[in-house]
């Protein structure tokens, strides 16, 4: 008797938050569609990898501001719907299925890292509402599926790790004129494993030969071990894939060991943390690809620094730029689409020519992934001084 | 030769912290057979308690090892006072499953207060280092060992030579009988705690430093080692800890250093499976029956 009960509790527990989901679902979508768009906006707020959701998000609402005080989209304002998914992806699916079923959002910027924004590809294929991401680099499973075929409602405006590996390992080759690597990855990521895959065929393929390769997982502490065991090889460069978290302390603990090759690495290293963690000392000889230059003189750059600076009062590195870009390239298709239709949305964005970011100038290839040019950047001393533009074969 | 005698100085610094914190699992286990899992975030408070001396309080390294300690030794008192003695003569799981409360809602309030994101130490010890040959032992390395010996010296001062330490001592024998001796055991628990707490303490405020990176969940992966580290010394035994302390440092230091650092963890578990089949006590410890 007590088990039909529960039993019955339950079923009736589901059958109405599907309705629910639906009724909000129709809601959203029509209703006052003509006065206001909404956009989901399911970052990394919180947890391991919090610094690049805040900066991506910073940069797509100083976006919509501007866009709001402009006078909206074709009149319409942009609604921004902000979600936490801490870092995590079960937590990331839940929320796109939360903005695309009940908020009714039109398109859903992020997440941050390739894995989370991986996450949300199947809620935004089955839903029909564009995910588009500025910073999931990875090359297999976000724009392209297993099977070669394009992901219709998923977009990113920034180039793959593929694009990252070669670029670093023919600046190491051409500019740094290396012979010999060492390869030290971070294991627990996929974004590091593409990277590192990369490089050592770009690598070894203009003949150079990689001496070692070395893993780590996310949250080690303690690379002394490693380093010593590399430290007694002939090498000519380190690459370093991974993230500043672990990048920091392993370039502190190689200077500190007295390894003194130069170290390159990829967007990954993109953080303040870095110098915090490692110490301006030890960032010399210190190279790494990114989207975008604060060195660049472009003025469209140059003012949008100006910009962020008095908006938030401090300078804005590669992700606030690509946040920012994010923005500005949604509010861009709905307007050419005309329309607050998630399908006619998806069009205008895979239509997209010759957009003018602060991250560079773009177009959308046929696999939505954006054809654009990256940037080298050295540190000394822990500051960026210099700053080399590589375009795409 | 050289790479070798350099991975046994990375080796013991490794080791040496988990000695640390291995010490106070065991003692706690010793006294009350008690397997505290909140040992390894009071490590973490430890290193933000440091963190908070050196950053805003602008203090040097003793001074924030000692406040570090003794805010440490505080916490492990209301710790054992709030959670465990209230349970004390509930079954051995409801003690277990308190620690692992305690355990996150320590890890997640200090989230709450502090945030996920990882800190940096200020630089409070230099970088300088002393070749030795072609081996480098940097300052931090040397703070770091000295640290150790000092306190496990001191420990085993305490415990041998103090009446405090033959109470610890009796106290861990047989608990009614040393009650019926007049030895106060609620004041003797507290003090193992206060002790244990202190020296995890110190061990999160040698890592900040060392490692300059602190987080809230930093407690996890190093707790767990130094358990191991106690259960493989002969949990119970404060030798025991300091070998088995120094012997898993040193182990995951010669396997990413010449073997692959992805086996690391997995051969310090299986080694401890392997000494838990032939020496079921750990290396130093008593063969008594014990159920867990």
């Amino acid at each position: 008797m007590k088990k039909t009960l529960i039993l019955l509790l339950v079923m009736i527990m589901v059958i109405g938050s599907f309705t629910a989901c639906g009724g909000k679902k129709d809601a959203g979508n029509g209703g006052d569609a003509a006065t206001e768009v909404k956009i989901g906006i399911n970052y990394e707020l919180t947890g391991a990898v919090a610094t690049y959701g805040e900066a991506s998000v910073d940069g797509i609402l100083m976006a919509f501001d501007e866009i709001n005080a402009a006078g909206g989209i074709n009149g319409m304002k942009i609604v921004p719907v902000k979600v936490d998914n801490k870092s995590d992806a079960a937590e990331a699916t839940a929320l796109a299925t939360r903005l695309m079923t009940q908020e009714g959002v039109v398109a859903s910027l992020g997440p941050a890292t390739s894995g989370n924004f991986m996450a949300t590809i199947p809620v935004a294929m089955s839903s029909k509402v564009p995910v588009i991401s500025a910073s999931a680099t990875a090359d297999e499973g976000v724009t392209v599926d297993a099977k070669g075929n394009v992901n219709d409602y998923v977009f990113r405006l920034c180039f793959n790790d593929s694009f990252q590996g070669v670029t670093m390992a023919n600046f190491a080759a051409n500019n740094l004129s290396a012979k010999t690597a060492v390869i030290i990855q971070d294991n627990s990521s996929d974004y590091a494993k593409g990277l590192a895959k990369n490089f050592k065929e770009t690598f070894t393929a203009a003949g150079g030969t990689i001496v070692a390769e070395e893993g780590y997982v996310a949250k080690d502490k303690d690379f002394n071990a490693i380093l010593t065991s590399i430290k007694g090889k002939q090498f000519d460069v380190i690459f370093l894939p991974g993230y500043y978290q672990e990048a920091g302390l392993i370039i502190k603990q190689a200077r500190d060991l007295g390894i003194a090759q130069p170290v390159l690495g990829a967007d990954g290293f993109d953080s303040p943390v870095l110098l915090e963690l490692a110490g301006a000392a030890a960032l010399n000889d210190v190279y790494f690809s990114n989207h975008y230059s604060s060195l660049d003189q472009d003025p469209m750059v140059q003012d949008f620094i100006a910009a962020f600076k008095e908006k938030y009062g401090s300078d804005p590195n590669a992700f606030h730029a690509l946040g920012y870009d994010l923005g500005k390239y949604i509010a861009d298709a709905i307007s050419r689409a005309g329309s607050t239709d998630p399908t006619a949305i998806k069009d205008a964005l895979a239509s997209t020519k010759d957009f003018a970011g602060v991250t560079g100038t773009f177009s959308m290839g046929q696999d939505h992934n954006p054809i654009k040019s990256i940037v080298v950047i050295g540190l000394e001393n822990g500051v960026q001084t210099t700053s080399v533009k590589v375009d795409p074969k | 030769m050289d790479q070798f005698l350099q991975q046994m100085v990375n080796g013991i610094s490794l080791g040496s912290i988990y000695a640390l914190i291995a010490l106070g699992y065991t003692m706690v286990y010793g006294i009350i057979k008690l397997i505290n899992f909140a040992h390894g975030d009071v490590y973490m408070i430890g290193a933000y308690v440091g963190f908070a001396a050196t950053t805003y309080a602008r203090l040097g390294f003793i001074p924030a090892l000692v406040i570090s300690m003794i805010s440490c030794a505080v916490l492990g008192i209301v710790i054992e006072k709030v959670a465990y003695k209230p349970l004390r003569h509930s079954s051995r799981i409801a003690v277990l499953i308190t620690a692992i409360g305690v355990s996150l809602l320590l890890e997640y309030v200090m989230m709450f207060f502090v945030g996920a994101e990882v800190r940096s130490y200020p630089k409070v010890l230099s970088d300088a280092a002393i070749n030795l040959g072609s081996v480098r032992v940097s300052m931090q390395q040397i703070y770091i060992i000295v640290t150790a010996i000092a306190l496990m010296v001191l420990l085993q001062f305490i415990v041998h030579k103090t009446k405090t330490g033959k109470a610890m001592r009796a106290v861990s024998i047989d608990s009614d009988a040393a009650q019926l001796m007049g030895i106060r055991v609620d004041k003797t628990i507290s003090f193992t705690f206060a002790i244990g707490s202190a020296f995890a303490g110190a061990a999160g405020v040698l890592v900040g430093i060392y490692y300059n990176s602190i987080d809230p969940l930093m407690g996890v992966m190093p707790g767990l080692k130094a358990f191991v580290a106690a259960v493989f010394g002969g949990i119970g035994s404060i030798p025991g800890a300091m070998i088995g302390g120094l012997s898993i440092g040193i182990m995951e230091t010669m396997v990413s250093g010449y073997g692959n650092s992805m086996y690391r963890d997995a051969a310090v578990f299986a080694f401890l499976i392997i000494i838990l089949i032939f020496k079921p006590a750990g290396l130093l410890g008593k063969n008594t029956r014990e159920k867990v």
